[in-house]
């Protein structure tokens, strides 16, 4: 049950740390070409609980980390387009049709036509909740805390940095084999992401230009 | 930080081996660091004396709405000019006016999105805060329009101890689900869009130290690394807000015309008003968005990321939904006399000969006669001819709405209750509060919020492909770096 639960949580990209509190191995790219690159290698080899990041989305990037189709198309709309079409159907034939009838100038109590644009407006508005929803709890989201925090060089993810992550938690990983098979993809710099489990996760300071 | 060189804007053919054809969607050969350093720069610097100013002024004027609001609920809808026979004056044209505005945020983020404008980029996060802002104008006016606001939660269906229920075949009702649902789904747009972008903005603050900033943005951005396992997710959803976007912008001012429509006024009860109502929303909308951004491309140095190009493309736009307006105007006529109904008949020959003439006029030489400067090219590039137009246009939809609300209520049937409607200077300083308040929002989005989604920005750069890097070496340990430039031979 633990083991499914971890499994659930490795696809939205929250690992565990290993014994040595090692969370894994980042290793930074070039640019988009070699990370995509690294990440059908990475693949290829092996390894499944690791993740590339980037400031956009990669074109092929799903395919080269072989990830299949992301199931939130299917949430949405049994989630959120279906109950919001019955909701709209329900609510104004419950409160004008059954529990409130009113006769207005004789018109039936409840019929389709009028109750067309609220039905379609909840629909919408369902689905769109739905869709927000279901994005972030398929990535685990939000999440304050990730070891990933700790390196100085991965705050370049979200302005022009490439980076693959092997998790310390992926069946084969060994942290020696990892960092060299990373060097060996052509990485720019490799480094161990510890995880530290500080209460206030910041990038480590600057290194002093003396050392 | 690279800065604007108009030259490079004139340039055709760029390096991209091939890849795309068209003009660059992004001028200036910036790189992907250079793109963040530009936009967040904005959102991070101190601010400047001129922000402040325009914030002061803006925020008088939001100020001035809260009173006129507090006046109007102290002494009653009496002090608006609506009376009998013309029960929905400005408030009612001023909500018209706003929504409307709103649309075109709407159609740059998602209709444009799904048919893979992607120019769009450069501009479709300050469309759509313009959008969140005008839709809040927007619901100001039938809120407080109600004469009672503090019940106007009895529009929505909530139980309570009267054992009542809402009237769900009213159209005014349609109106409460379909604009508060339309704010909603724009408002989870335009944040799910800037998740990615306020990850750029903390992790830039983490790195220069600013802890607080760091926290406080990194509260709203959710933990975002960029992880492919969360694009995945992230672009899934974003391609359904932006399919669901879509038919609910249609609707909603479709759903704003029935409001009209469905009574029986001469000169409301017409089936071409969805449609045109629509158009005409979107023409405003544009109008709007040129206006905003030829200021504030050119105050914050974005003239690289939002191109002439990009306005070009905005005034075309401009100039066909205006010809779609014009054309329903002339429609409505026709389909007046076509009628054979006499009520119809005189409602438009008062719209255009009446005591309102000189609004419909207006209207006609606005919306009609002014975006048909367009078809010359020299002119839809012309940066002071476009924000001309786009206010002369602006003013023209107001006049649209007012000619429609107005005419058609103040002449009814019964001759005997005809009667000159004219606002009061509290309508008047309603309106002019409720700029205040659009722009004082505007002023914030402006100063906090990166107002380029610059993730959708690079993700559109042709270095931002995989696939560019084939032809150059073999990409193993280049010295080139990070950001790869194309090389200028090509251009």
């Amino acid at each position: 049950m633990n083991k499914l639960f971890q499994e659930i949580l490795a696809t939205m990209g929250i690992y565990r740390s290993n014994e040595d509190k090692v969370y894994g191995v980042l290793a930074e790219f070039a640019h988009p070409g070699d990370l995509l690159r690294a990440a059908r290698e990475t693949h290829r080899a092996g390894y499944r609980k690791f993740d590339t990041h980037s400031p956009f989305p990669i074109h092929g990037m799903d395919r080269a980390m072989g990830l299949g189709q992301s199931k939130l198309g299917f949430i949405v709309f049994f989630g959120g387009t279906v109950v919001g079409f019955a909701l709209g159907v329900w609510l104004q034939w419950w409160t004008g049709g059954v529990d409130y009838p009113l006769n207005i100038s004789g018109k039936p109590f409840f019929a389709l036509e009028p109750s067309v644009p609220i039905i379609f407006e909840l629909t919408i508005l369902l689905s769109a909740l739905t869709a927000v929803a279901g994005m972030l709890a398929l990535n685990g989201l939000p999440r304050p805390y990730n070891p990933l925090f700790y390196s100085r060089r991965f705050m370049r993810a979200t302005d022009d940095g490439f980076f693959l992550h092997i998790a310390a938690s992926d069946s084969r990983f060994d942290l020696e084999a990892v960092q060299a098979f990373l060097k060996g993809l052509g990485a720019l710099h490799v480094e161990v992401i510890e995880d530290r489990e500080e209460a206030d996760v910041a990038p480590e300071p600057e290194p002093a230009p003396a050392a | 930080m690279a800065r604007s060189n108009p030259a490079e804007t004139a340039l055709d053919a760029h390096s991209g081996d091939g890849y795309d054809a068209s003009p660059p969607l992004v001028t200036g050969n910036l790189s992907f660091h250079d793109i963040t350093d530009l936009v967040a720069y904005h959102a991070e610097k101190k601010t400047p004396v001129t922000w402040l100013m325009a914030f002061g002024l803006a925020s008088t004027g939001a100020a001035l709405l809260l009173i006129m609001l507090a006046y109007q609920v102290w002494n009653g809808v009496g002090v608006w000019g609506n009376n009998v026979p013309v029960g929905w004056g400005w408030p009612i044209v001023n909500f018209v006016f706003w929504v409307g505005i709103g649309h075109a945020g709407t159609l740059i983020s998602a209709i444009l999105y799904l048919f893979r404008q992607r120019w769009r980029t450069s501009i479709n996060r300050a469309a759509e805060a313009m959008t969140l802002f005008a839709v809040m104008c927007a619901l100001i006016f039938p809120t407080f329009h109600v004469g009672r606001v503090w019940a106007i939660y009895w529009t929505l269906p909530i139980p309570n101890q009267m054992e009542m229920w809402p009237q769900f075949k009213s159209p005014l009702l349609w109106d409460v689900f379909a604009v508060s649902s339309y704010f909603i789904v724009s408002l989870l747009f335009w944040y799910v869009g800037l998740i990615p972008d306020l990850a750029t903005l903390r992790d830039r603050a983490a790195l220069a130290g600013k802890t607080l900033r760091a926290r406080v943005i990194g509260f709203f951005s959710l933990g975002w690394t960029g992880a492919n396992r969360h694009w995945r997710n992230y672009e899934k959803a974003y391609l359904i807000l932006a399919g669901l976007a879509t038919p609910l912008v249609l609707s909603v001012h479709s759903v704003v015309s029935f409001d009209f429509a469905v009574s029986v006024i001469p000169g409301w009860h017409t089936t071409i008003f969805p449609p045109y109502f629509v158009a005409g929303a979107i023409f405003s909308g544009f109008a709007m968005v040129v206006t905003l951004l030829v200021v504030a491309r050119k105050i914050y140095g974005l003239e690289n990321l939002i191109t002439l190009d990009h306005l070009e493309k905005m005034n075309i736009i401009i100039l066909l939904t205006g010809t779609i307006v014009g054309f329903a105007y002339i429609t409505e006529f026709f389909i007046a006399w076509y009628s054979g109904v006499e009520y119809e008949q005189y409602a438009f020959i008062n719209r255009a000969t009446g005591p309102y003439a000189w609004a419909y006029w207006t209207m006609m030489s606005c919306n009609l006669f002014f975006p048909q400067f367009f078809w010359v090219k020299k002119l839809r590039r012309s940066i002071p001819f476009m924000f001309l137009t786009s206010i002369v246009v602006n003013i023209g939809m107001w006049f649209e709405r007012f000619v429609i609300t107005i005419t058609s209520l103040h002449r009814d049937f019964l001759p005997s209750s005809w009667d000159y409607y004219s606002p009061t200077w509290v309508d008047v300083l309603t309106l002019v509060g409720s700029f205040g308040l659009f722009f004082t929002l505007f002023l914030l989005f402006l100063r906090f919020v990166p107002m380029v989604a610059v993730a959708e920005v690079k993700g559109v750069l042709p270095e931002a492909d995989p696939h560019y890097y084939d032809d150059h070496g073999d990409g193993h340990g280049a010295a080139e770096s990070v950001a790869v430039r194309p090389s200028p031979s090509g251009s």
